[in-house]
C-alpha cells in the first residue's frame, strides 16, 4: 500500500520553527531549545551568563516571533480595547505603545501584553498566551474586527547599550530619535520594517517587527551591523535574567492566568501585583472594573514586591516567613536571581499583608543543592521598591552614539 | 409622588418600568403602593405585551400570544384588587381533551376521573400519580414566590432560603424524596412510559412537559418543566385553566387600571431606545422619540438579551458576563395560529364545557418527540402537536354573532427555517397545521374565513421577545431558580447598579404568571429607593 510521505502532518511536528530557526540552529552551541507558546525557540545559546553580559554591556539580538499577536481594526477599535484592557486605550496616540493588563469579571489577570496604536482604529495587541476566544467574546456589541496575526510577523528584539548605534549602521536612520514606547515604519534596503522603543530589558533597546520573508536577511544584516558591537543571539534564560532586574513580570512564573487556575486564591488582580498603576478608575467601564474598585475599598490582602535578600543564594521559590523560626507563613517568592550588575540578591515575592509594606523584613527559607545534599538557610529579606535596575540610558533620546 | 394627577409629568421618577407586559404592570403597581413614582413606557400602542388581545380578522380578535390563564396565583390577582379593576372570566377550571387517532378522544378533568379511554392499570395508577407529581410541585411552589437565594454569600437571608428548599425537600419523606430524586432531571418520556400504558393520555401529559421549551420529550430535565408548570399551576389555587372575559388582554388592562389606580403613569407607544448610564449606574432611559427621562431605578421586563445587549449595551459591561447572556438558550419554538371561522367546529362529539376547554393533539410521546425532531435541522414538522382554544365557546363576543375563532398553540416551529419564513414556507406550514385540524375537526377548513399563523420569528418582532422565546429562554436546569436567567444577575439585581429585571428572563420564568414582577419589585424596594 502505498503511503503519501508529501505533507507533514501537524501532529508529527507539533512546534512550528520561527522563520529565523535556521539561523538560530547554526548558531546553538548547546542545541537548546525549548517550546514557547507553539513555536521551538532557544534557551542557551552558549552561556547565559555570557548572553546576560551582552544584554548590559553591548546588544543582542533576541528572537521574539512567538509572541502572541493579534490585529484589532474597526470602528470601534478603541472603544473596543477601552472596555478591554484596564489602561485608558483613548490616552493612547498613533505611534505609541502601552503596556496593558486585562482582567476577568472578578478583576483576576488573565495576561499582560502590550498593545501597539498603528493607526486611528487599527490596533496591534501582543499577548503571551493565545487570547483569541476571550478577545472575540469580548468584541460581542462592539464594531471591531479582530485577527490573530502572530505567523503573518516575524520580530526581533535589539536589546543593550549599543542597540541603536547597530541599527543605524544598519540603516535605520533617525531611529535614534525614537522616545521609549514610540514607534515607527523604516525601510530597510528596500524592506519595509517596524521599529518600537520597546523591550523586556529594562534596557535601551528596540524591537523590530517585519515580514517572515524578510526575516533571515533583515537577521543577518543587523550581525553584521553589529559585529564591531559585541552583538549576540541570546536565549530566554539569559532575558530572564534581565527582566527580573528590571522588575518585569512573567506570566505563569509571577502569576498565573485566571483562565488557568483551578485552586481558589489562585488568581492575582493587578491591584495584588502591584500594577495599580495601570489600572485606570476614571475611565468608561472596563472589565473587571466593579470587582477592582471593591477590592480597592477593602484593601489588597497580599501583593507582589521586590525582595532585597541577604547574602547571594537565591531564594527559588523560598517560603516567606515573618520570623526567622518559621512560625507565621506570609508569602513566597515567584523569581529569584542573585544580579550580576546589581550586586544584590533580588527576587520577586506575593506577600501577605502587612507584611508586604516596603522596608518591611521578612525571613526566606532557601534549599540549597551542593552535590546532590540539600541544605537550608533561614535569610532575612527585606522589601523594597521595583524596579531592580534602571539605567539613565533605557530612557535617554537619542541614546549615546557607541 | 404617587398618586398625583398633574398635566405635566415629572422629568423623574423613583422607577421607570420598561414594558408594561404583565409582570411589567405587577412591578410598578407593587413599587407604586409601597409610594413610589413609577413611569411605566411600553413599546407597542397597547400595554399588554404577550398577554394581550387583538384583531386579527375583521371582527375576530384573539389572545394574540398566550391564550389561558392558569399560573397566575389567586393571591397576587387578589391583592392587585383585578376583580374590582374590571377582570371577569368567561370560564375557569377548564378540562383538557386529548384527541387520539379514529376519533378517540379522552377529557381530563383536573380531579382526574377516569375517562373511557384509561386501561384498568392507567385507572390504577392515575390517581397515585397525580397525587404524588402534587406533592412534588407543592415543594418547587413554594419557590416561586420569592427571590431565588444566592450561592456562596454570607447573607443569612441566603443561607434561610437555601435551608428551606432542603428542608422542604427532606419533609417529603424517604420515599417520596427518593423518587423525587430520582425522577427530577428525567425526562418525561420515561416517567410517562414507566406510569402508564395509553399512548393517548401518555402524549396528553407529556405535552405539557415540553410546551414553550425547545425539548422533546425525551429530553433530560423534562420532567422538571413538566413539575414547574404543575407547581405554578397549583399555586394558582382553584383557578387553573381560566378564560378571562375579552382574552388575556383583558388581564393586563385590569393590571393596567390597577397601575393607575395606584399612581402609575404608563405611556404606550414609548420603545426605549437605550438605558442611559451616569457614574457607572443606570440613571433612566432614552425613548426612540427623543425623551429622555431620569430615574433612581429602571426596571426592565423586556427579556435579557434585550435588556443587556440592546438597551444596554456590552460596553458597561463585563465580557464573561456578556458572554453568559449571549449563550442563554432563547429560541423559540412554538408558533401560534389563529383561524376565523363561520360556524362552532366539530372534533367530533365534543360539546361544551369540553368544546370550551383546552384540546390536546399530542396522541403520543412518539408523535410529540417527531414533531420536534425536524425543528432540530431548521425544518417544520408535517404533523405538528397543538393547543387549541375556541374562546368565543365561553365568550362569543369575540368573533361576529355565531362566528368563531379558535386559537391555537403550535409546537413546534423552528425560529430560522432553512428557507427562511419567507411566503412558502409559510403556506406550507399553514397548510400542516390546518390539515392536523382538519383530522380532528373536519369540516374545519370549509368554514374558515380568515388566518394568521405567527412563527416564532413573527412573535419576536410583535412582542420584541429575543427568538421570539415565550418564558424569555428555555427552562432547564442550567437556566434555572439561582442561575435564570444567568449567574450575575439571577435575583433581579444586576451588575449595573441601578438596574434591575423583572420579566419573564428571570426566576420564575415565563407563563402569565406575575411573580416574576412582583419578586423583582420587593427586590428593589429591599434595596432601597
Amino acid at each position: 500500500m502505498a503511503i503519501d510521505r508529501t505533507p507533514v502532518p501537524h501532529f508529527r511536528k507539533p512546534l512550528l520553527d520561527t522563520p529565523f530557526h535556521d539561523r538560530a540552529r547554526e548558531l546553538s552551541q548547546n542545541d537548546s531549545f525549548v517550546p514557547w507558546a507553539g513555536y521551538s525557540t532557544v534557551d542557551v545559546f552558549t552561556s547565559a551568563e555570557q548572553e546576560y553580559f551582552a544584554i548590559r554591556n553591548a546588544a543582542t539580538l533576541f528572537d521574539l516571533t512567538p509572541m502572541v499577536k493579534y490585529r484589532i481594526t474597526g470602528a470601534d477599535a478603541e472603544r473596543y480595547l477601552n472596555r478591554l484592557v484596564t489602561r485608558d486605550v483613548r490616552k493612547l496616540k498613533v505611534g505609541r505603545v502601552s503596556y496593558v493588563v486585562w482582567c476577568n469579571d472578578a478583576g483576576h489577570i488573565i495576561d499582560d501584553g502590550t498593545i501597539f496604536r498603528l493607526a486611528a482604529e487599527d490596533f496591534r495587541l501582543c499577548t503571551a498566551e493565545r487570547q483569541l476566544d476571550w478577545l472575540l467574546d469580548s468584541a460581542l456589541g462592539f464594531d471591531v474586527r479582530v485577527e490573530e496575526v502572530t505567523e503573518q510577523i516575524a520580530a526581533l528584539a535589539v536589546q543593550g547599550p549599543t542597540s541603536c548605534y547597530i541599527l543605524r549602521k544598519f540603516g535605520l536612520a533617525g531611529v535614534e530619535q525614537l522616545k521609549p514606547f514610540q514607534l515607527a515604519e523604516f525601510d530597510a534596503h528596500g524592506r519595509p520594517l517596524m521599529v518600537s522603543r520597546t523591550g523586556f530589558t529594562g534596557d535601551l533597546g528596540y524591537e523590530l517587527w517585519m515580514s517572515p520573508e524578510h526575516a533571515v536577511t533583515v537577521w543577518d544584516e543587523l550581525m553584521a551591523a553589529g559585529r564591531t558591537r559585541g552583538l549576540r543571539a541570546i536565549g530566554s534564560q539569559a532575558l530572564n535574567m534581565a527582566r527580573i532586574e528590571a522588575g518585569f513580570l512573567m506570566p505563569n512564573v509571577d502569576f498565573v492566568s485566571a483562565e488557568h487556575t483551578i485552586r481558589m486564591n489562585r488568581d492575582r488582580t493587578p491591584l495584588e501585583l502591584g500594577l495599580g498603576w495601570l489600572v485606570d478608575f476614571d475611565k468608561p467601564h472596563f472589565n473587571g472594573r466593579r470587582a477592582l474598585l471593591a477590592q480597592r475599598a477593602a484593601g489588597v490582602r497580599r501583593l507582589l514586591v521586590g525582595l532585597d535578600v541577604d547574602g547571594n543564594k537565591p531564594a527559588h521559590h523560598a517560603l516567606l516567613y515573618a520570623d526567622k523560626d518559621g512560625n507565621r507563613e506570609v508569602g513566597s517568592v515567584t523569581s529569584a536571581m542573585w544580579s550580576p550588575t546589581c550586586k544584590r540578591n533580588l527576587a520577586l515575592a506575593i506577600i501577605d499583608a502587612p507584611y508586604h509594606a516596603t522596608g518591611s523584613r521578612v525571613w526566606a527559607d532557601i534549599y540549597l543543592n551542593r552535590e546532590l545534599v540539600w541544605e537550608r538557610r533561614m535569610v532575612a529579606a527585606t522589601v523594597v521598591e521595583r524596579p531592580f535596575f534602571a539605567p539613565e540610558r533605557r530612557r535617554l533620546t537619542p541614546p549615546a552614539d557607541r | 409622588m404617587a398618586g398625583t394627577t398633574s398635566s405635566a409629568p415629572p422629568a423623574r421618577y423613583d422607577v421607570i418600568v420598561i414594558g408594561a407586559g404583565h409582570n411589567g404592570l405587577v412591578c410598578a403597581t407593587t413599587l407604586a403602593r409601597a409610594g413610589r413614582s413609577v413611569l411605566v413606557v411600553e413599546a407597542a400602542a397597547e400595554v399588554g405585551g404577550m398577554a394581550i388581545t387583538r384583531g386579527f380578522a375583521p371582527g375576530y380578535r384573539v389572545s394574540a400570544c398566550a391564550h389561558l390563564l392558569h399560573q397566575m396565583p389567586l393571591a397576587v390577582i387578589r391583592e392587585l384588587g383585578l376583580a374590582e379593576h374590571g377582570l371577569e372570566f368567561a370560564a375557569t377550571a377548564l378540562p383538557t381533551t386529548a384527541f387520539g387517532p379514529e376519533g378517540r378522544a379522552l377529557t381530563l378533568a383536573r380531579a382526574g376521573v377516569p375517562g373511557e379511554a384509561f386501561t384498568p392499570h392507567d385507572a390504577a395508577a392515575w390517581p397515585a400519580y397525580h397525587a404524588r407529581l402534587g406533592r412534588f410541585a407543592g415543594l418547587l411552589q413554594g419557590m416561586l414566590a420569592a427571590p431565588p437565594p444566592r450561592l456562596g454569600t454570607d447573607a443569612w437571608s441566603d443561607k434561610l432560603a437555601l435551608a428551606k428548599v432542603g428542608l422542604k425537600l427532606r419533609l417529603l419523606g424517604r420515599r417520596d424524596m427518593r423518587e423525587f430524586l430520582r425522577i427530577v432531571g428525567m425526562n418525561a418520556y420515561d416517567l410517562l412510559a414507566d406510569e402508564f400504558e395509553s399512548s393517548l393520555l401518555q402524549g396528553a401529559l407529556g405535552f405539557d412537559a415540553v410546551l414553550g421549551t425547545n425539548f422533546g420529550p425525551r429530553a433530560p430535565g423534562t420532567v422538571l418543566t413538566l413539575l414547574y408548570r404543575l407547581a405554578a399551576e397549583s399555586a394558582a389555587g382553584s383557578m387553573p385553566l381560566a378564560q378571562p372575559r375579552g382574552g388575556l388582554g383583558a388581564l393586563t388592562l385590569a393590571l393596567a387600571r390597577a397601575a393607575k389606580a395606584a399612581g402609575v403613569t404608563i405611556r404606550t407607544s414609548a420603545p426605549v431606545e437605550r438605558i442611559t448610564v451616569a457614574a457607572d449606574r443606570a440613571s433612566g432611559i432614552v425613548l426612540a422619540c427623543g425623551d429622555e427621562i431620569g430615574a433612581e431605578r429602571v426596571v426592565s421586563s423586556a427579556d435579557v438579551k434585550t435588556t443587556f445587549l440592546r438597551l444596554l449595551g456590552a460596553e458597561h459591561l463585563d465580557t464573561g458576563f456578556v458572554r453568559r447572556v449571549d449563550h442563554l438558550r432563547s429560541r423559540g419554538v412554538a408558533a401560534k395560529i389563529h383561524l376565523a371561522l363561520d360556524r362552532a367546529p366539530k372534533f367530533g362529539a365534543l360539546a361544551p364545557p369540553a368544546l370550551g376547554g383546552r384540546l390536546l393533539v399530542s396522541p403520543s410521546l412518539d408523535y410529540l418527540e417527531r414533531a420536534f425532531n425536524p425543528t432540530k435541522y431548521g425544518e417544520c414538522p408535517g404533523e405538528p402537536a397543538l393547543e387549541i382554544t375556541v374562546p368565543t365557546i365561553n365568550d362569543p363576543a369575540l368573533a361576529p354573532t355565531g362566528h368563531h375563532v379558535l386559537s391555537a398553540i403550535v409546537q413546534y416551529a423552528p425560529y430560522a427555517p432553512a428557507s427562511g419564513w419567507n411566503d412558502a414556507a409559510r403556506r406550507a406550514f399553514t397548510e400542516s397545521i390546518l390539515a392536523t385540524l382538519e383530522v380532528h375537526a373536519p369540516g374545519i377548513r370549509a368554514s374558515l374565513m380568515g388566518c394568521e399563523l405567527l412563527t416564532p420569528l413573527d412573535l419576536e418582532r410583535e412582542f420584541g421577545a429575543t427568538g421570539g422565546h415565550w418564558h424569555h429562554g428555555d427552562l432547564a436546569f442550567d437556566q434555572f431558580y439561582m442561575v435564570r436567567p444567568v449567574p450575575g444577575a439571577s435575583q433581579y439585581a444586576t451588575p449595573m447598579a441601578g438596574l434591575y429585571l423583572c420579566g419573564a428572563s428571570c426566576h420564575p420564568g415565563g407563563g402569565v404568571m406575575g411573580l416574576a414582577g412582583r419578586n423583582a419589585a420587593r427586590r428593589v424596594l429591599e434595596q432601597g429607593v
